[in-house]
């Protein structure tokens, strides 16, 4: 194991040094103080590698990453795994904007709220299929432009009479599923969206995925199914097909 | 609407040399061409008894034995590929001479979209660059050449040097001695060697087909320049090429993954294309077959969509914040490009890009081409290269930022003289998109966006794609940066030059010609006839 | 040098003589060396820098001036009374001479810089002071042209042959150590006395044979780093790029001019990584710097002269030596004039640079 302080480190050298210790085979790294340095994990690629973090990571944190798993305890930021290729993102806490843009694989999970255009473009191709997992809220264009994956959003400890997301719920949305413990509200519905129970299927996939949440948040499984679920899938995947003239 | 609509083209079979061999039936892939019969369905009306059997009789030689080749004239989109291989020459395809009520407002073109849109309701797509007959700067301006004071240099037979290299660079050089002499003490950012200053410019697999995109690979390859896989991904096919291919990262971030960054020479941001400024992308699900799939990494059939912005780039500093997690991802080993179409504001833009960390950056002209766009867009947003490429050179010399980023021009080279004539203006290199297209055999029907293309080029279809050779188009291909890089040369000789760096930039090698003063202001160059 | 590729009706003559042992001499076998080539000026312009003519003020920079109007004067006068402490102002002494026009009224002033500011904010040193105050002058006061800005040198030039201008100047009363001339046939320039050469930045002077293809983009460089070009002539930018690149970047001089007359591609893949890397390093970061075309040129500072060649030799450049002399020139003639029974004597090759240099331990 390799314990880095990261206190006033650039994250130019933060991120040369993690990458050559994971060259030279080490696997466990924990960095303290961590506090805006971008770019954690960016284009890592190694199914061994586990990072812990403390503090705030900066922007970007995961992008482009293959396989490392990641453990941040504190909130982060935003553009967290970007176009993330596999892998584990485990936040103890809240983070921002456009969370796992473009993601076509691995698992992001996210403890608390999440911000705007969360899931925005996420996509899969066979068996990558990229899961993002929200315990608090989402802002506004949750799972926009949505091509493949699975968002899920539990909405738990929330304020009475708080939404569970903002507007433009899955707009422009062509692939994938959002499924929501809890039921939005019809206007806030993107056009390209229908709301359903769950089925079997559903379940079959959803089950293993709230434990695993409930593992890493230390929840009770129990409490957290026992809640209404729906789903969102897209009506059409060729949203405009009739936008143009041929 | 659309039934009243008159063809734009009639489709001329010349029917004494036409053999009914059925070659242009079988290919064109608009299905404008069709048998007729109508010879024999007239000689049927004459017989009125035992019409059953007789008809039995003609039907069996009917099948045998086409009567003539007909033109569903509305189909046609006037891409010559039957033209080209009518073994007869018997095809010839000619504007419909239809007239229209004389209107320099309302001019035909004006009218047959208004019909189609008040049939459909939708948008008007069209494929390749804007068409209009907007003002070429490129072709109102002149170069120089060397008469007595200065002499002319020989291409053939003096060395003359065109290798460029695209990256970034600092102001200045710190030497240390060392035994043997000097040695370098700074370390130049990452960059990528052309032998000749022209590159192939993004042009997606999905939007072009594979063997298209082989045939420029191949050719980046052998003429030591760099093709782009567009955003498309990188199919398999390619690798053995990769290193000398720019990885495109766009909005849709398809086919993205650490591999992808790493294969490629340069990893290039794409922000926005000539042809369609501040517009996304979207290929239909019908051209997204098994290989478009297997690249794109998205499912066959699905509509692969590019949002209109970068949904990690809002503003300036997160265009840097995501050039700098690719080079994190590639170790700051790749140069990094960021592609911007030329609009209004170019100069700062770039300006900004530059700062912000790119090592290129890519200018794409008005007349930059597309697979689709809506066509309000393509013919009416955007501005010419020359004028931007001219803001842009300009405002970075006089920022002092100039040596920080190599800059890229495209949209619209047609020649040589226009390669010289940007290089000119300022461009490091110069992107031939169109050009290329048209080397591979584009006839810009501007039809890129129905998947019919007959050369095989703009389309998926199996049956259409087997029509381009790789190996040929490549070959073509090799063939036109060749010539283009021997005339160049010869520009450069008659410039009295035998290295391109010196005329880069240089706009004293310049005159306009028929410009007005504003224009030649913009452009930084003088009026002919004005001397040194 | 292939036949054929020097054969343009145009040209200088450039000539230069440097005593490597810091020996003095006075104006008259340089004078000598550059009417020998008579036939390549056409009486538009001729001129000559000596070194090592002032020592009594060695540490005083020399300012030489041309005015056009009294107006002119008075208003440089006033501008270095402000920013310089003005040890001594006279007019430059001259003859009458035949062949030459109208002269302008020649100053000169031995001054120290008083300040460590222009007005575009702080300079670094003495140098640059010097520089930015030559360049406001120059540009603003109209009528006033500083042509000579260095220590212990000066440059005497002016509308004419070259032999006429040394007589107008009375050459042959001054003593230097290194000596340099011009003889100017302008196809197309007025024939203003500032635009004479061997055109002064600071101590460093430059005479050129040719015409630089490649004035357009060294031009736009050399502005990026806020130099203004205002004689547009290519003397002018060979005189900056070596300011740029030697003065300001730090490239050691040897590189400086083999980045202006940089090697082939095909020649840098041959070196070694060494060297492949400075090679194509140097091309890249100063490509702009390059010169392309015809050029012979020297370029002088206080202690060195420096014969240099383009890159494929399109204008003719001869070195030779005689005892404590190193003397370059356009004509081989040009030498022998001066010394007959040259020890040694060479061609420069393409893209070649030769450096003289006082020898060690010689102050001047
Ligand atoms: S020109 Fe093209 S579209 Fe027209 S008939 Fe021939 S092949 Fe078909
Ligand atoms: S690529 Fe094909 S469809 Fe597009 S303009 Fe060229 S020939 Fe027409």
């Amino acid at each position: 194991m390799l314990r880095i302080d990261a206190a006033g480190v650039h994250y130019r050298h933060l991120n040369e040094q993690i990458r050559e210790t994971v060259r030279a085979g080490e696997t466990v790294l924990v960095l303290d103080n961590v506090n805006g340095q971008r770019y954690i994990g960016t284009g890592l690629e190694s199914d061994q590698v586990r990072i812990t973090i403390h503090g705030v990571p900066g922007n970007d944190l995961a992008a482009f990453m293959s396989g490392p798993a990641i453990t941040v305890w504190g909130n982060a930021q935003d553009g967290v795994s970007n176009t993330m290729n596999s892998g584990t993102v485990v936040v103890h806490g809240g983070a921002g904007d456009v969370l796992g843009y473009g993601m076509r694989g691995g698992k992001l999970f996210i403890r608390g709220d999440v911000g705007y255009r969360v899931g925005i473009h996420m996509k899969e191709y066979k068996d990558l299929v990229p899961v993002l997992m929200v315990g608090g809220r989402a802002g506004a264009f949750f799972g926009e432009y949505m091509a493949g994956g699975r968002l899920i959003l539990l909405g738990l400890d929330r304020p009475a009479g708080s939404p569970l997301t903002g507007d433009y719920l899955g707009t422009g949305m062509h692939g994938g599923v959002i499924y929501l413990r809890g039921r939005p509200e019809e206007h806030t519905l993107g056009r390209e969206v229908k709301m359903f129970d769950l089925d079997e299927v559903d379940w079959a996939f959803l089950n293993p995925l709230l434990d695993e949440f409930c593992r890493y948040y230390d929840r009770d499984p129990g409490r957290l199914r026992a809640a209404e679920f729906r789903k969102l899938v897209p009506v059409s995947h060729r949203p405009y097909g009739l936008l143009y003239t041929p | 609407m659309r039934n009243y609509l008159p063809p734009e083209y009639i489709v001329h079979i010349d029917q004494d040399r036409c053999r009914r061999c059925g070659e242009c039936v079988r290919t064109c892939a608009f299905g404008t061409l069709r048998f007729e019969h109508g010879a024999w369905r007239q000689a049927m009306s004459v017989f009125q008894h035992g019409r059953d059997d007789l008809e039995r009789v003609f039907d069996r030689i009917r099948d045998n034995v086409p009567d003539r080749v007909a033109a569903d004239n509305k189909k046609c989109v006037q891409c010559h590929y039957c033209v080209a291989h009518c073994p007869e020459g018997a095809i010839s395809i000619q504007p419909n001479p239809l007239a229209y009520r004389g209107n320099h407002h309302w001019e035909p073109h004006h009218l047959k979209n208004i019909w189609l849109q008040a049939e459909t309701g939708g948008m008007v797509l069209t494929g390749s660059g804007n068409d209009k007959a907007y003002f070429s700067y490129f072709d109102h301006m002149v170069l120089d050449a060397c008469q007595v004071t200065n002499p002319s240099i020989d291409p053939l037979r003096e060395p003359m040097e065109l290798r460029t290299y695209l990256g970034s660079l600092p102001d200045a050089l710190e030497f240390e001695s060392g035994p043997e002499g000097p040695v370098l003490k700074t370390r130049l950012a990452p960059s990528v060697r052309l032998d000749t200053p022209l590159v192939f410019p993004a042009m997606s697999y999905g939007a072009i087909s594979l063997n298209a995109q082989k045939a420029l690979a191949k050719a980046a390859v052998s003429c030591g320049i760099l093709m782009n896989t567009g955003e498309g991904g990188m199919h398999e096919d390619l690798y053995p090429y990769a290193h000398r291919m720019v990885v495109q990262v766009a909005s849709g971030r398809f086919g993205v993954n650490p591999g992808y960054l790493r294969r490629g020479a340069v990893v290039e941001i794409k922000i926005g294309q000539g042809a369609k400024p501040g517009i996304g992308g979207h290929l239909p699900g019908e051209k997204v077959d098994e290989g478009v799939s297997q690249t794109r990494m998205i499912p066959v059939g699905s509509d692969a969509l590019s949002p209109a912005p970068h949904h990690d780039i809002y503003s300036i500093e997160d265009l840097s914040q995501l050039i700098f997690a690719l080079k994190e991802a590639t170790e700051y080993t790749k140069p990094v490009s960021v592609k911007i179409a030329a609009v209004h504001n170019v100069a700062a833009i770039a300006s900004g890009i530059a700062r912000a960390g790119a090592d290129i950056i890519t200018i794409d002209g008005f007349r930059g081409g597309t697979g689709a766009t809506p066509l309000a867009i393509r013919d009416h947003v955007g501005i010419p290269i020359e004028m931007a490429l001219a803001a842009v050179d300009d405002r970075l010399r006089r920022e002092g930022i100039r040596n920080r980023v190599s800059l890229v021009a495209s949209g619209g080279i047609r020649h040589s003289g226009d390669v010289a004539k940007a290089i000119a203006l300022g461009a490091d290199a110069v992107a031939i998109g169109t050009a290329a297209l048209i080397a591979m055999g584009c006839r810009l029907c501007q039809k890129c966006y129905t998947g019919n293309c007959n050369w095989g080029i703009a389309t998926q279809k199996p049956e259409l794609t087997a029509r381009l050779d790789p190996d040929r188009a490549a070959e073509n291909l090799a063939n036109l940066i060749r010539g283009w890089s021997l005339e160049l040369k010869e520009i450069l000789g008659a410039l009295g030059l035998n290295s391109v760096e010196s005329l880069r930039g240089s706009r004293l090698r310049l005159r306009g010609v028929g410009l007005s003063d504003a224009d030649l202001q913009v452009l930084g160059i003088r009026n002919a006839g004005v001397g040194a | 040098m292939r036949e054929g590729m020097v054969r343009i009706p145009s040209g200088c003559a450039i000539s230069g003589i440097i005593s490597t042992k810091g020996i003095r001499f006075n104006g008259e076998a340089i004078n000598r060396s550059i009417a020998c080539m008579h036939e390549r000026s056409n009486g538009l312009g001729g001129g000559f820098v000596a070194y090592g003519i002032y020592p009594e003020y060695r540490d005083l920079y020399a300012l030489h001036l041309m005015y056009e109007t009294p107006q002119a004067r008075g208003e440089t006068e006033e501008y270095l009374h402000k920013h310089f402490t003005v040890h001594q102002a006279e007019l430059i002494p001259t003859g009458n001479a035949t062949g030459i026009g109208e002269a302008p009224a020649l100053w000169r002033y031995f001054v120290r810089p008083e300040r460590k500011e222009t007005e575009n904010g702080p300079v670094r040193d003495n140098d640059d002071y010097v520089t930015a105050s030559v360049m406001t002058i120059n540009s603003r006061i109209h009528g006033a042209f500083v042509f000579s800005s260095g220590r212990n040198m000066g440059v005497f030039k002016g509308v004419g042959y070259p032999e006429d201008i040394a007589r107008f100047f009375r050459l042959e009363e001054y003593e230097g150590y290194m000596w340099v001339a011009h003889g100017r046939f302008p196809t197309n320039t007025p024939g203003w006395w500032g635009g004479a050469h061997p055109l002064g930045v600071l101590d460093w002077s430059v005479v050129h044979n040719g015409e630089v293809s490649s004035y357009g983009i060294n031009k736009r460089y050399l502005e990026m780093f806020a130099y203004r070009l205002e004689l547009q002539t290519d003397t002018e930018v060979i005189a900056y790029l070596f300011d740029l690149l030697h003065r300001r970047h730090g490239v050691p001089l040897d590189l400086v001019c083999r980045t202006l007359t940089a090697p082939f591609w095909k020649d840098i893949d041959r070196g070694d990584e060494r060297e492949r890397e400075v090679y194509t390093a140097l091309r890249r970061v100063y490509g702009s710097a390059m010169l392309n075309g015809p050029f012979s040129v020297i370029v002088a500072f206080n202690g060195t002269m420096i014969g240099l060649n383009d890159r494929i030799k399109l204008r003719p450049m001869v070195c030779g030596r005689k005892d404590h002399f190193t003397l370059m020139g356009s004509e081989e003639s040009a030498l022998r004039e001066v010394a007959g029974d040259l020890d040694e004597v060479w061609h420069i090759r393409a893209g070649e640079r030769f450096i003289a240099r006082l020898e060690e331990g010689v102050t001047v």
